[in-house]
C-alpha cells in the first residue's frame, strides 16, 4: 500500500470517496431497474444497451467492479486495525448511550450488502458473462426483462433481496452522511446535506424492495 | 444510598485483572462520585485491604486527570462533566455501578482505574505548539487582528483537557477528536498557519503511531466530550491534512 495509504484519515478519504462512487452507481441502477416496473420494452432497450455499449463494458464496468472490491477490501482493514486499538474489552459498553447503531455495526451491514453481491452476482452477473462471452448465442434484445422476471417467482430469494436491501439502507443511513465528513465536508450546507442523505438512504432501497415485490406479486 | 459496587482490580501493568464486587452503603446524593470512592477507600484501609487506585487532581473538572469508565460510558451518565463532577444523585439506591478504566491499547492499565494517558503527550509534542522566539523580541499576539469567529472556535477546541474521555469512548480507540482539537487550536489563528502543514502531518503520524483505531464518524466522542470538543475539529483536521498531503 503507498504512503499516502498508511495513515488512518487518507484511508478514510478512500473509503468515503469509494463509498460515494457506490452511492452514484446505486441511483443509475435503481434508474434503470425501475424501467422494468413501467415498461417492459424500456427495460430490454436500456439493458440491450448497457449490456454491448463498449464504454460500458470495457471500461465503467472495470471501475465499478474495483471499486467494489477496494470498498470492502478497505473496510476490513480497517476493521481489523480498530479492532486492535482496543485489545482488552470492556465488561459494560454502553454504546447506545451515545451513537447509532448503524454507525457502530457498519462491519456487519457491509457483510450482509456483500454476501448479497455474492448472490446477486450468482443471479445476474455470471450468467450474463456466460451468455455473451462464452456461449454463441444470437443477439436477443428482448431477453432482459424475462430473464429478470423469473427470479423474482421465488419467494425465498425474493426475501432475501428484501432483507438485503433494509441492510443497504442501514448502511447508507450512516455512511452516506459519514462519508462527508471523512472528506473534510463541515460548513453551514452539512445539516440539509444530512437531511439528503438520510432520505436517499431510506428512498432507494425502498425502492428495490419495491421492484423487487412487484415482480413477485406480478408472477403470482 | 446503598449501592453495590463493581469495580475493575488491578495488581500492576502485567497482571491480569479482574471485576470485584464491593456493597456501600450511607452515600449521600451530594456526594461527588470520587468523594464516593474515597469513603470505599477508607474502608478498604479499616479492613487492612488494598485501597482502588484512581486518577483524580483538581477535582473541578479542569485538569484531565479524573478517567472512570463508569457503567459503559466514559465520566458516568452526565453529560459536559467529568467525574469528579458527576454527583451521585445521579444514581439510584440500589443501583450496581460498573467502574472500569479507559481501555485502549495506547492506554494501558498502571494500576486498577489508573491507565497510562502519556501517548497524548507525545501527540503534544510532535507538533502540538507554536515556534515563536522567546529571546525578547517577541511580538504581543494581541496586535495580530484574528476574526472574531475563528477566536471563538480556536478557543473553544483549546478548551479540551486531553481527559481522554473521546478515545474510551470510541468504539474504534480513536483519537481523533482529542487530535483535531489541538490541530484546530492553531490552525484556526494566524500565528498557528505557519507551520500548520508540518503539524498536522506529525500529529497525525504520531497518533497513527500510537495504535489508535480510525474514526467511523460515530459521534460518541462529542457526546461524551466534558468540554464539549465539537466533531467539526475532525471534519477541519481531515481537511487539513489532506490539505497538507498535497504539498509535501
Amino acid at each position: 500500500m503507498s504512503g499516502f495509504l498508511n495513515s488512518t484519515i487518507a484511508r478514510k478519504f478512500a473509503m468515503a470517496l469509494s463509498g460515494l462512487f457506490l452511492v452514484l452507481f446505486l441511483a443509475q441502477h435503481f434508474t434503470i431497474n425501475f424501467t422494468s416496473v413501467i415498461s417492459k420494452d424500456l427495460f430490454n432497450d436500456i439493458s440491450h444497451f448497457m449490456g454491448t455499449n463498449f464504454v460500458v463494458q470495457a471500461f465503467l464496468q472495470p471501475i465499478l467492479i474495483l471499486g467494489v472490491i477496494f470498498h470492502f477490501v478497505m473496510g476490513f482493514i480497517l476493521e481489523a486495525k480498530n479492532r486492535s486499538a482496543r485489545n482488552i474489552s470492556y465488561v459494560k459498553f454502553n454504546g447506545s448511550a451515545n451513537s447509532s447503531w448503524m454507525s457502530r455495526n457498519m462491519i456487519y451491514s457491509g457483510l450482509v450488502v456483500l454476501a448479497f453481491l455474492g448472490l446477486h452476482f450468482y443471479d445476474f452477473w455470471f450468467p450474463e458473462m456466460v451468455h455473451k462471452y462464452f456461449e454463441s448465442n444470437p443477439e436477443d434484445v428482448a431477453r432482459y426483462y424475462d430473464e429478470l422476471v423469473v427470479k423474482f417467482q421465488s419467494p425465498v430469494r425474493t426475501i432475501l433481496y428484501v432483507i438485503s436491501f433494509v441492510f443497504l439502507s442501514l448502511h447508507l443511513i450512516h455512511g452516506f452522511s459519514s462519508s462527508f465528513q471523512s472528506v473534510g465536508w463541515s460548513n453551514k450546507y452539512a445539516k440539509g446535506l444530512r437531511g439528503f442523505t438520510v432520505a436517499y438512504a431510506i428512498i432507494i432501497p425502498l425502492g428495490f424492495i419495491f421492484i423487487a415485490l412487484f415482480h413477485y406479486i406480478n408472477n403470482l | 444510598m446503598k449501592l453495590t459496587l463493581k469495580i475493575w482490580r488491578q495488581e500492576n501493568a502485567t497482571a491480569k485483572g479482574k471485576m470485584v464486587d464491593y456493597p456501600i452503603d450511607g452515600i449521600e446524593g451530594d456526594m461527588s462520585f470520587l468523594e464516593m470512592l474515597d469513603i470505599l477507600n477508607e474502608q478498604l484501609v479499616e479492613k487492612g485491604e488494598d485501597t482502588v487506585e484512581f486518577d483524580h487532581d483538581c477535582r473541578e473538572g479542569i485538569c484531565g486527570s479524573c478517567s472512570l469508565q463508569i457503567n459503559g460510558e466514559p465520566h458516568g451518565p452526565d453529560k459536559l462533566v467529568a467525574t469528579c463532577q458527576l454527583h451521585m444523585r445521579s444514581f439510584n439506591d440500589g443501583d450496581t455501578i460498573y467502574i472500569e478504566p479507559f481501555r485502549a491499547k495506547a492506554f494501558p492499565v498502571i494500576k486498577d482505574l489508573i491507565v497510562d494517558r502519556t501517548a497524548f503527550d507525545r501527540i503534544q509534542q510532535a507538533w502540538g505548539y507554536v515556534s515563536v522566539n522567546t529571546s525578547g523580541n517577541t511580538v504581543d499576539a494581541n496586535t495580530i487582528p484574528v476574526e472574531k469567529a475563528n477566536a471563538d472556535e480556536s478557543f473553544n477546541a483549546a478548551t479540551c483537557i486531553g481527559c481522554g474521555a473521546c478515545v474510551a469512548a470510541c468504539k474504534n480507540a480513536s483519537a481523533m477528536l482529542f487530535t483535531s482539537a489541538k490541530v484546530s487550536q492553531y490552525a484556526l489563528l494566524p500565528q498557528g498557519r505557519i507551520e500548520a502543514t508540518e503539524r498536522v502531518q506529525a500529529m497525525v503520524r504520531q497518533m497513527d503511531d500510537e495504535g489508535f483505531g480510525n474514526c467511523s464518524n460515530t459521534g460518541a466522542c462529542e457526546l461524551e466530550c466534558p468540554k464539549g470538543i465539537s466533531l467539526d475539529n475532525i471534519a477541519r483536521m481531515n481537511r487539513e491534512y489532506l490539505s497538507a498531503s498535497t504539498k509535501r
